[in-house]
């Protein structure tokens, strides 16, 4: 016999194809106004379609409920260190949702949308300024679209001057997954480049590597170890000697907005996740958007669409240009737009004043991270950070047996979401943490305090954090069989 | 507002607060947190325009808005790749919930299981959709589903060329040329008069209905492909499937699409959510996220993020793609359409489009000078041969308050390619109608 609450258990896992009930709809039909068309050869058309039934009621109580299973910014502390997940904007939500803006077609004639164009026009405008690049395409659909578009760039920047032995782009080796799989993408070899005892990157490492087969070197700023590199004029320097190409991440944009400008430093072109550093909610993985910036070298490189404005203030007309060398198009269209919008909305919210702002509290809110869990928690590169920490729980590990992961899962039961773990890779038993500016002091104490005791907890049960977490819908999950006899979709039983 | 009284309602931080934390760290200014940054490097002030108030923005955002026509006050015949289809008022308010909104990669299952177990959610459907065996979490969008499937293929294979057909719309060919630079895959035009494709072939691709709105006889074209070797790769319109035989139905092996039709503004492009299904043998080979279905620690039915290995954190330079971040709320969004409409719906709405698209035809048709394409079937588009060049006919429909149809006279001379969906009123269509027959006639 099933009990009761067992059955409330299992009910409210349901699929939508085992709610499904023959005959309920969950919207209203439109009539047809217009007289009936013959339809094709049966041949030609679908038999069966399986569709869920559900009333509009049944439907919305089911995505809710599930949907409470979610942790999200909006209810939870969020450190995920390198994801930057910041406060989301709710007026920004508000502008993107007006029908002028939501409701355009992307082919419409440019006469027609000079609106739309112009708020592309004034955000690129916007980018590059905040930047110190020259040039921007929206276009980009996610920071990892960004750089294969960037690496693109190098590539025909490269092949133009018939550089063709320049394959190898380097790669530091506290970088993101994206950048090689980027790399690789747009037909480069990658070479995995060591970071120094500092966290910096090694220049004699870098000297060895830049040669007449450099073609670009790959690296974030500050570092996912959180960390400006101090190195970072002679690095790039160097690239730009061997006739590489200097490529910014533009991840970790959060930690200097305002403060300094990657094209300053000699960077030839970036991304920006417009989803970190300019407020696009996440949406549980996506929409994005990485717009790619350049500098005079790859400027006339850069894909497709770019706004352009001719005339002036009161005769102004904007336009959807194509640059001269352009790699050709990320996408079918301009960018998403969607997403576009609400980091215009976000500049324009903080403007002048509020932009370097967030630079200024997200550092010191690492950094005052930093200095109340030095001593609990081992730190492997004791230094200034910038806008996230980089700890590590071999400490806990050794004395007790607790890993990065059960900290983690730990974190959950305090309402806290855990902090990037196990990343950078060079860092063992990393937990990442980056609070951004839109958390409060008081919020940031929480959290220490919730560290501090976990440590404590390590010492005295070390089980209660391998079994953690503890109130959450599932326990721990397993991922191995996941994989291993892989369940990807509802099927009817048979 | 402006100097030093300047605070921003995003961050809660004072200067009060701000000079504690800096004594807790033990500096005297925030400028020494900054001292890594070279010297001579710090930015004073950028030339950005001053902060808004939330009024002032919204003020400025209703005139850019309003600076633009809008599909809704004009009617709009224009497809193309995107469409206009109603939308349940159901879908933007579950997407609106921030758990979904504001809720990261669901890394971390034990707090993302209504991520997760929706993504599980989009998998099935649009594997029921298409009548494939699988299907993933989504790409950015159509076109770049569909340049990721002719990399899978050629990874599937081994081949180098890619064939695609000459009816497939010429944007997502460009979209295909930049993602086959740098592997250095050929790209070969395919035309329906052909019986062959070249030596060493790993993929053609069909798009149903093809770029002009007309079925394509996928029956033979799947033959075709796999008498020489090759993966049929098709393109699919999604609320088609719900009226026409689905790419499963004809030996489909990998379908792409956007998913755009099902619940998503056109917002201007983006952004969109590409589909992306697949015969179960090649999921190994799969880019994007996938979600499987396992137990957790109690034996309890939980949804992890799986089939990693094939990805960038894991994979980096050897990942089947680089794609990290996509475009899940919106999959979400498709999600919430296809079980609002649900069975019946789905087929409606198709069958709907199909109607409104043929009495937009059949009245162009009758029209002197103007002549449609219609002895081949179409669902929801058709090609319109003009008296005028359609660029100039598409300046004065605005007068008529019509967004006409997309100027395709680079394919089809004169060529217009008109859309109609059920959104699409038959007062509107019989407007474009009358105007196209006013403008026609020089009246």
């Amino acid at each position: 016999m099933t009990s009761l609450l067992e059955k409330f258990e299992l009910n409210r896992r349901q699929l939508l194809m085992e709610r499904s009930s023959p005959g309920r709809i969950g919207t209203t039909l439109l009539p047809l106004d217009v007289p009936e068309s013959e339809l094709p050869d049966s041949e030609i058309l679908r038999e069966e379609l399986e569709m869920p039934e559900l009333s509009e009621g049944d439907l919305v109580r089911y995505f809710s409920q599930i949907s409470q299973f979610n942790f999200s910014i909006d209810h939870n502390f969020y450190p995920l260190g390198s994801c930057t997940m910041k406060y989301n904007p709710k007026l920004n939500d508000e502008v993107a949702s007006l029908p002028g803006l939501a409701q355009i077609h992307p082919l419409q004639p440019e006469s027609t949308v000079q609106g739309a164009i112009k708020l592309l026009w004034e955000l690129q405008d916007r980018l590059a300024e905040i930047t110190g690049l020259v040039g921007v395409s929206l276009a980009p659909m996610a920071g990892a679209d960004g750089e294969l578009a960037g690496m693109l760039m190098a590539r025909a920047y490269h092949l133009e001057r018939g550089d063709t032995q320049r394959k190898k782009v380097l790669i530091p080796d506290s970088a993101h997954g994206t950048n090689p799989a980027s790399a690789a993408m747009a037909g480069f070899d990658v070479v995995s480049l060591p970071s120094d005892a500092d966290g910096n990157t090694d220049l004699n490492a870098i000297r060895a590597a830049a040669d007449d087969e450099l073609a670009a070197l790959m690296i974030t700023l500050p570092s996912t170890l959180g960390l400006f590199d101090t190195n970072i004029l002679e690095v790039n320097q160097i690239v730009r000697d061997a006739g590489g190409i200097v490529y910014g991440d533009g991840a970790n944009l959060n930690a200097i907005v305002g403060r300094v400008r990657l094209g300053d430093l000699g960077f030839d072109v970036i991304h920006s996740n417009l989803h970190k550093t300019f407020t696009q909610p996440h949406g549980g993985g996506g929409p994005g958007s990485g717009p790619v910036i350049a500098g005079e070298r790859l400027v006339d490189y850069l894909p497709l669409p770019i706004a352009t404005r001719t005339g002036s203030d009161n005769n102004e007309y904007f336009s959807l240009g194509t640059p001269p060398k352009t790699i050709g198009r990320m996408g079918a269209f301009h960018g998403n737009f969607g997403a576009l919008v609400r980091a215009y909305a976000y500049i324009s919210t903080l403007g002048k004043e509020g932009i370097p702002k967030i630079s200024e509290d997200s550092v010191i809110n690492a950094n005052y991270i930093l200095s109340q869990l030095k001593g609990y928690y081992d730190l492997p590169y004791d230094r200034t950070c910038m806008h996230e920490v980089v700890f590590s729980a071999r400490n806990l590990k050794r004395d007790h047996g607790v890993s990065a992961l059960d900290v983690s899962k730990r974190l959950i039961d305090y309402g806290i979401h855990p902090p990037t773990m196990y990343f950078p890779l060079i860092v063992e038993e990393a937990l990442m943490i980056e609070p951004t500016e839109t958390e409060s002091k008081e919020t940031l104490d929480y959290f220490i305090e919730v560290m501090k005791t976990i440590a404590q907890e390590a010492a005295d049960d070390p089980d209660l954090l391998h079994n953690a977490p503890h109130n959450t819908p599932n326990t721990r999950v397993d991922e191995a069989r996941a994989a291993r006899r892989p369940n990807l979709r509802w099927r009817r039983e048979s | 507002m402006s100097g030093n009284d300047y605070q921003s309602p995003y961050t809660p931080n004072t200067d009060h607060d701000r000079q504690q934390m800096l004594e807790a760290i033990g500096v005297s200014s925030v400028e020494e947190l900054f001292k890594d940054i070279p010297e001579g490097y710090t930015t004073d002030s950028l030339d950005l325009p001053p902060a808004l108030s939330e009024p002032e923005l919204m003020a400025y955002a209703q005139e850019l808005a309003a600076s633009n026509m809008v599909p809704g006050d004009y009617a709009c015949f224009l497809g193309a790749g995107v469409y206009r289809h109603h939308i349940p008022a159901v879908v933007r308010q579950i997407t609106g919930r921030s758990e979904f909104m504001t809720a990261y990669t669901p890394y971390q299952p034990e707090v993302s299981q209504g991520t997760l177990q929706t993504a599980y959610e989009f998998q099935t459907l649009i594997s029921q959709l298409t009548g494939m065996e699988v299907a993933n979490l989504g790409m950015y969008d159509g076109s770049t589903s569909m340049a990721e499937a002719a990399l899978m293929a050629a990874r599937i294979t081994k081949f180098d060329r890619i064939s695609i057909m000459d009816t497939v719309s010429p944007l997502y060919r460009e979209v295909l040329d930049t993602y086959a630079q740098a592997p250095g895959l050929k790209i070969d035009t395919f035309t329906s008069s052909q019986t062959e494709l070249e030596e060493g072939t790993a993929c053609l691709i069909v798009q149903q209905p093809n770029f002009f709105g007309y079925m394509e006889d996928m029956a033979a074209l799947s033959k075709l492909a796999h008498d020489n070797g090759a993966l049929l790769i098709v393109s699919a319109d999604p609320i088609s499937l719900a009226m026409f035989k689905p790419p499963g139905d004809y030996d489909a092996d990998i379908v792409v699409g956007e998913g755009q039709p099902m619940g998503v503004p056109p917002t201007f492009g983006g952004p969109f959510v590409g589909l992306f299904a697949c015969k179960q043998e090649y999921i190994r080979q799969m880019p994007g996220r996938i979600v499987g279905k396992t137990v957790d620690t109690k034996d309890r039915t939980a949804y992890v993020l799986t089939l990693q290995t094939r990805e960038q954190h894991i994979r980096r330079e050897r990942a089947t793609s680089n794609i990290c971040t996509a475009v899940a709320l919106i999959a979400l969004m498709s999600t919430v359409y296809m079980s609002s409409n649900g069975k019946r719906g789905m087929r409606h709405v198709a069958e709907l489009c199909y109607h409104k698209a043929h009495y937009a035809a059949t009245l162009i048709d009758e029209l002197p000078g103007y002549s449609v394409k219609t002895d081949e079937t179409f669902f929801q588009e058709f090609v319109v041969e003009c008296p005028l060049p359609p660029s100039e006919l598409n300046e004065k429909l605005l007068d008529y308050k019509i967004i006409g149809g997309l100027d395709i006279t680079a394919q089809v001379p004169n060529g217009m390619l008109v859309c109609a969906t059920e959104v699409n009123t038959r007062e509107e269509i019989e407007r474009l109608a009358g105007a196209l027959a006013e403008i026609g006639t020089g009246k």
